[in-house]
Parts: C-alpha cells; sequence; structure tokens
C-alpha cells in the first residue's frame, strides 16, 4: 500500500485535532413502533438502534431460568458503504461485530431483572466512515435506556489510533485504512470499567496505554452528550 | 463443577494444581497431517487443535497488487464439544478466526510481499484452517499456537503457470516474525493464564492479547459479555507479554 | 434533588442513609443508583425511581387487566401484556364444582375475553399465576382496552384518584386500569377518554397536568 499522509502541519485530512471528536449528533425515539430506539451521527457515520424487549423468548430452550438474555444484530446497509455495494445480510465482520457488540452491553444491563426473557438490539450503520461499531454502541445505549432497560450505567464509545505517527481519537474509513493501529473502546464511564476492546495494528506498550487514556477521555466526552440528549427528550416543562 | 473450581481459586489453587500463571501441558506435532502443505496439531491439556495449511493462487486485493493473501477459517466441529453443533461456522468460530488473523496478519507473520507471482493478476494465497477436536477451553490461544507453527513448517510447492504442483516444494513460507496469543482471565483478585473450560466459566474478564516477539501488540480481544476494570488492563498486558516468551520457545524448538 | 427532576441510568439519587432499597434503583458502596431513565422518589423512609418507560414485570398483589389466550385442561392461559404470561388455574377460576369429563372451560372463559384479575404467584422459573378470586376481580364486558407505559398508571389515577375521577366525570366513561398498563374504558364519549389518557402518559412528569386535562374534557 502507497504511503499516505495523513497528518499535515499537526492537522488531520478533515482539519481536526488529532484528539478532536468529530462533529456528534445524537437523537432518541426515532423509530416510533420500536420500544427503545436512537440515532447517531459521528461525522458521516450514521447508526441506527432498536431495541425491542424485554419480551418473551420462545423457543424455551433459549430461555435462561435465571437471567434474561440479549441478543444483538449489527448490519451494514449495501449503499452505506463507499465504492461498491456492499452485499447485503451478515458476513463474517458483521457476525463477530454482533458478537463483541452484545458483550460491550451486557455488562451494563441488570439481566437478572428479567429472567427467561429477551431484549432484542438492532444496529443499521446506514453511512459508513469508520468507526461504525462504535457508533453503533453508542446509539444502542441511548436506545436502551430509552426503551426503560435497567442498566448500572450508560455505555460510551470510540475508536482511536495511530496514524502516520501521531496518537488520534474517532478514526474517518481513510484514516483506518491507512492507520499502523486501531482500536475499538467502549466503556461504562462512572464505573471505569471496559466493555469493548479490540486493536489490531502494531504498537509499543506505550502508545497502547496512551491510546488507553485518550479512549478514556473521549468516552467521558460522549457519556455528557448521551446524558445532555436523553434529558432534553424529557424536559420537564414549566 | 464451577462453583468447586470458584472455591478453590479464592482459596488461591485450581482444580488441576497449576499456579495462576502456568500454563497446562503442551504438545505439538508439527507435520501431523501429511496432506496439508504445513500443519501443526497442538494440546493445551485436554484442549486440542489442529491448523493445517494450504497454499493456492489467487488474485490480488487492488490496493495491495504485490503481495499475497492470507485466510483464516477456523471450524467447531461438533466431535470436539457437546455444544458445538454441524453447520457454517457460528459467531465463536468467526471471532477466534477473526482474532488468529490479525495476531498474524498484523504482527507481518508472512512476508506476504514473497509471494507474488505476477503483480496486479496473479499472488499466492496462504489459507490456514483451524479444526477443533477438543473443547477443554482456551481454544483461541491454542488455535494461535497451532497456526503459527503450521506456518512455520508449511512448505511453497511450486508455481507452474496457473497450478501448483504439489510433488516438487521450493523452499519453506517466508516467515518473519512469531506473533504468539495469550489469554489472560481475572477471577476475584487473581490473573489466571490458560482457563480450562470449567474456569472459563467462571472468569470475571478475560482479554486475549497477541503479542510478538519485540514485545510490540498486534492484536486485542476482549472477550466474553463481562467488563474488565480500566485499571486493571495494565497487569494484563504485562503478564502476556511476559507469558508469550514461554510459548514462543515452544514455537523455536526444532528451528 | 427536586421531585420531577430526570435521572438516568448510572446516576446517583443519594447516600443510602438506611433507607429502603425501593424500585427501580441499585446500591453501590453507601450509594444508591438509578437503574432507569425516570423520575427519582425519596422519602425518609425509601429511595425508589418511576421509569419514564419499560415492560410490566408482574409483582404479587398487582390488580391487572389480562386477555384470555389460551383455553387449557386445567386453567386458562391470560396474555397480561408483560414479556411473561399467566395462568388462571380453574380453582382460582371458578367458584362451583366443575365436572371436567362433561363441562368445557370455555364456558366460563373463552378466548378473547377481558378479566380484572389479581397477581397472587409470581414463582422464580414457573409461570406467573392469577385469581378471580378478589373482591374487586371480574370478567369485563364490552368496551375497548388501550396499552400504556405500567410506571405511569399512577399518573392517571392520580392522586387519591383524583385524575382518573376527573376523565370519569367529564366523559361518563366507565374505565378501569390494570396496573400492568392495560385500561379498559367504555361508554360512548370513549374517544375522549382515551385522548386525556395518552396525554397524560405522553407528559406524565409535567407540571400543570392536571389543569391541562380538565381543560381539554371541558
Amino acid at each position: 500500500m502507497e504511503e499516505k499522509k495523513l497528518i499535515l502541519n499537526g492537522k488531520r485530512l478533515d482539519g481536526r485535532n488529532p484528539d478532536e471528536l468529530r462533529n456528534i449528533e445524537m437523537k432518541v425515539d426515532v423509530v416510533s413502533r420500536a420500544d427503545g430506539s436512537a440515532e447517531v451521527r459521528f461525522g458521516n457515520t450514521i447508526a441506527i438502534a432498536s431495541v425491542y424487549g424485554p419480551r418473551s423468548l420462545f423457543p424455551k430452550h433459549l430461555q435462561e431460568p435465571e437471567i434474561g438474555i440479549i441478543r444483538c444484530r449489527y448490519n451494514m446497509a449495501p449503499f452505506s458503504v463507499k465504492g461498491e455495494r456492499k452485499s447485503p445480510g451478515p458476513d463474517r465482520r458483521s457476525i463477530e461485530i454482533s458478537k463483541v457488540t452484545r458483550n460491550a452491553l451486557e455488562p451494563a444491563i441488570f439481566l437478572e431483572d428479567f429472567p427467561r426473557a429477551v431484549i432484542d438490539i438492532f444496529i443499521e450503520i446506514i453511512q459508513a466512515d469508520g468507526s461504525t461499531r462504535v457508533t453503533g454502541i453508542n446509539a444502542a445505549s441511548l436506545a436502551l435506556a430509552a426503551a426503560g432497560v435497567p442498566m448500572r450505567d450508560l455505555v460510551a464509545a470510540c475508536s482511536v489510533g495511530k496514524i502516520d505517527d501521531t496518537l488520534v481519537v474517532d478514526l474517518t474509513g481513510e484514516e483506518d485504512n491507512y492507520s499502523k493501529a486501531d482500536i475499538a473502546f467502549a466503556m461504562l464511564p462512572s464505573k471505569n470499567e471496559v466493555t469493548l476492546l479490540q486493536m489490531d495494528g502494531i504498537l509499543t506498550k506505550d502508545e497502547l496505554f496512551q491510546l488507553f487514556d485518550l479512549a478514556k477521555k473521549s468516552c467521558q466526552k460522549i457519556y455528557e452528550i448521551q446524558k445532555k440528549v436523553l434529558r432534553e427528550k424529557y424536559k420537564v416543562s414549566e | 463443577m464451577k462453583e468447586y473450581a470458584l472455591e478453590l481459586i479464592e482459596k488461591g489453587k485450581r482444580i488441576d494444581g497449576r499456579a495462576f500463571d502456568q500454563f497446562r501441558k503442551i504438545e505439538i506435532v508439527r507435520n501431523a497431517i501429511k496432506s496439508a502443505d504445513g500443519s501443526a496439531r497442538v494440546k493445551f491439556g485436554e484442549t486440542e487443535v489442529i491448523a493445517g495449511v494450504k497454499i493456492g493462487i489467487g488474485t490480488p486485493f487492488p490496493d495491495t497488487p504485490d503481495q499475497g493473501i492470507l485466510i483464516v477459517n477456523s471450524e467447531f466441529s461438533p466431535i470436539a464439544s457437546p455444544e458445538f453443533e454441524a453447520g457454517p461456522p457460528g459467531e465463536d468460530a468467526i471471532e477466534l478466526a477473526r482474532v488468529v488473523d490479525r495476531g498474524i496478519r498484523e504482527s507481518k507473520a508472512i512476508e506476504l510481499e514473497k509471494l507474488c507471482i505476477t503483480p496486479g493478476e496473479k499472488v499466492l494465497s496462504v489459507f490456514i484452517d483451524i479444526h477443533i477436536i477438543n473443547h477443554h477451553g482456551n481454544l483461541l490461544d491454542a488455535a494461535a499456537l497451532a497456526s503459527i507453527i503450521a506456518l512455520l513448517n508449511t512448505k511453497m510447492p511450486k508455481v507452474e503457470g496457473d497450478k501448483i504442483n504439489r510433488e516438487e516444494y521450493v523452499g519453506n513460507l517466508p516467515i518473519a516474525h512469531l506473533p504468539i496469543n495469550i489469554s489472560v482471565g481475572k477471577v476475584g483478585n487473581f490473573l489466571i493464564i490458560d482457563p480450562t473450560f470449567e474456569e472459563e466459566k467462571i472468569l470475571e474478564s478475560k482479554l486475549c492479547i497477541a503479542v510478538r516477539e519485540d514485545d510490540k501488540i498486534c492484536a486485542l480481544q476482549k472477550q466474553g459479555s463481562r467488563q474488565i476494570k480500566f485499571d486493571e488492563l495494565e497487569k494484563m498486558i504485562d503478564l502476556a507479554i511476559e507469558k508469550s516468551k514461554e510459548l514462543r520457545r515452544l514455537c523455536q524448538q526444532e528451528h | 434533588m427536586r421531585e420531577r427532576e430526570i435521572i438516568l441510568p448510572g446516576e446517583i439519587i443519594d447516600e443510602r442513609k438506611g433507607r429502603k432499597i425501593g424500585s427501580n434503583v441499585y446500591l453501590e458502596g453507601n450509594n444508591v443508583y438509578s437503574k432507569v431513565l425516570g423520575i427519582p422518589k425519596i422519602s425518609e423512609n425509601e429511595i425508589s425511581v418511576i421509569p419514564l418507560a419499560g415492560v410490566y414485570i408482574p409483582r404479587v398483589g398487582d390488580r391487572i387487566i389480562g386477555t384470555i389466550i389460551e383455553v387449557e385442561v386445567s386453567g386458562w392461559l391470560v396474555d397480561i401484556n408483560s414479556p411473561y404470561f399467566a395462568f388462571l388455574p380453574l380453582a382460582e377460576g371458578v367458584e362451583e364444582f366443575v365436572d371436567l369429563e362433561r363441562v368445557d372451560l370455555s364456558r366460563f372463559y373463552d378466548i378473547g375475553d377481558l378479566i380484572y384479575c389479581r397477581i397472587f404467584k409470581v414463582p422464580k422459573s414457573k409461570i406467573v399465576q392469577v385469581t378471580m378470586k378478589d373482591y374487586l376481580a371480574r370478567k369485563l364486558y364490552g368496551g375497548v382496552i388501550i396499552k400504556i407505559t405500567p410506571s405511569k398508571i399512577p399518573r392517571v389515577i392520580g392522586k387519591d384518584g383524583s385524575m382518573i375521577n376527573l376523565i370519569k366525570n367529564k366523559t361518563k366513561c366507565e374505565i378501569l386500569t390494570g396496573q400492568n398498563g392495560v385500561i379498559w374504558i367504555k361508554g360512548e364519549k370513549k374517544d375522549r377518554a382515551i385522548e386525556a389518557i395518552l396525554t397524560i402518559e405522553r407528559e406524565s412528569h409535567f407540571l400543570g397536568l392536571t389543569e391541562k386535562i380538565e381543560r381539554m374534557l371541558s
């Protein structure tokens, strides 16, 4: 792959500083039929999440006697990617992302409050420009809260990585392609617990931990936006 | 069984008497599968996996016209566990294959530039297929070790035009780095290495780390539905870096 | 913390200070946190949160409106607007002696029938049980049912029934509220009653709601 310069004069191709998030928009209750839903945008990446449940789970053998279960499906719409159309349906990448997304949300939910039942979480990426899975997780977290699902905390997520020799947050699609390393990170901000951690690339241990700190700070910013959006939706009128 | 495992761990012991940072008995058979171009059969205690490598001819990706292709697949065969069902790979098999792939790919273990036949048209494909034979915990580390050892003993068949000639071998697959996967689990106040099947059920969290021989990290995957305390990440990663050296020594024997 | 301020999952409500841990909250260390998006309810004795959304999870003693969905061998299966179905055993549904060989149980409750009943058993891994042996329990004839967020039923009822009585008086409808979020309405002006109820559901956490409803129904 040819070398492409992603950082010029300390700024990224879209003009951002290395530790700057893209423009973020979040909306709750966008799907009226769902029990809870949200749309989240990070720059040009758009994810919509719907939550259904807790609801009855059949066939019975899928039920857990003491706790509820979560099912999660991450999907990219065929028109969401740049370039060639993405063939519809789950591919291996989407299946893995569905799994780690579920694993990222489970620690936040009080599964024991709805034994034998299920919560279904669906995430659709309708426009993809990098960091899609973390955008999906941010949306799913809002949707769960809007649905009244009992949770220990909201889940906030972001991507961090190394492009050229600089450590950055919230990678675009292009930055991800040319990155030396990228990390998908999600946490329960007020519990200081990590629920999603995936990395690929090459990093020294020092670089890794600098990126963890950057991810944690950025998740805190995202968390504040999530909370603001939920409050505003239900603002008390005087 | 898992309540018992938990009880023991709280007392500082494991069911099989191992130390918390000790691997089970590891057995390696190189070139176990004669029909493969490279292979390894690896056991971590009762867990058993086979990695088989097949070389083929393929078309390069447009953005890397002069590089060979790596494809990693894994099958959780129903022979290995009462929980595995026949059929296409499920999410666990897919996750395992993709994590093993990342460790190998990101570490640049295989010198893919040396697998080019005609730039932009024809390159060699390296297929690694991981077959689980017995699931007794820690499939990921065993699968990754089997894969890298299989790669180390892979012989390159001769390429004649559009065909592969396995009657003649022209040297070994060029391997430049040795990534090793170590999964670290947390129970109570303890970090444990190489969890058995029962131990995996009681882990509070599990992080898989792929480490290269220069101690650089090339892949991370938090596994399972629990959380990891942010402040524990460092200890887990340090332990993985330390333990990776032990497994790497096993790779390098007989080489 | 003022009444009517929204709290989010994971936010601290207060220190425990010896109070009872009520519904939709959890204790970590000495602090009581909210589990849900809702309105905190703090008293001298108890801390809880009224959720602004969420499904009905059955509790013993709740009076609910259910729909018969199956006639079984020794009772009836009931949809109680919850991820959990309920069972009305024969002995809890019928006073008289029933000869099962001769009598078809649908004679008493048939598929589609609406009942106002009480939850009397919520066993851990088994099916919830309801009973009609309650002085308020009865079959509901005619009318329609609507479903709202269960946690908003108290708001529909109002303090000492003030809100529900307001609606009943102004619309001259019969209205029954189930703690499972199901409301039964019967009467000519039921559409106005329904409109008022749905407004309460939407604006349940707003101040000045009672006056608004009064204006709507005049």
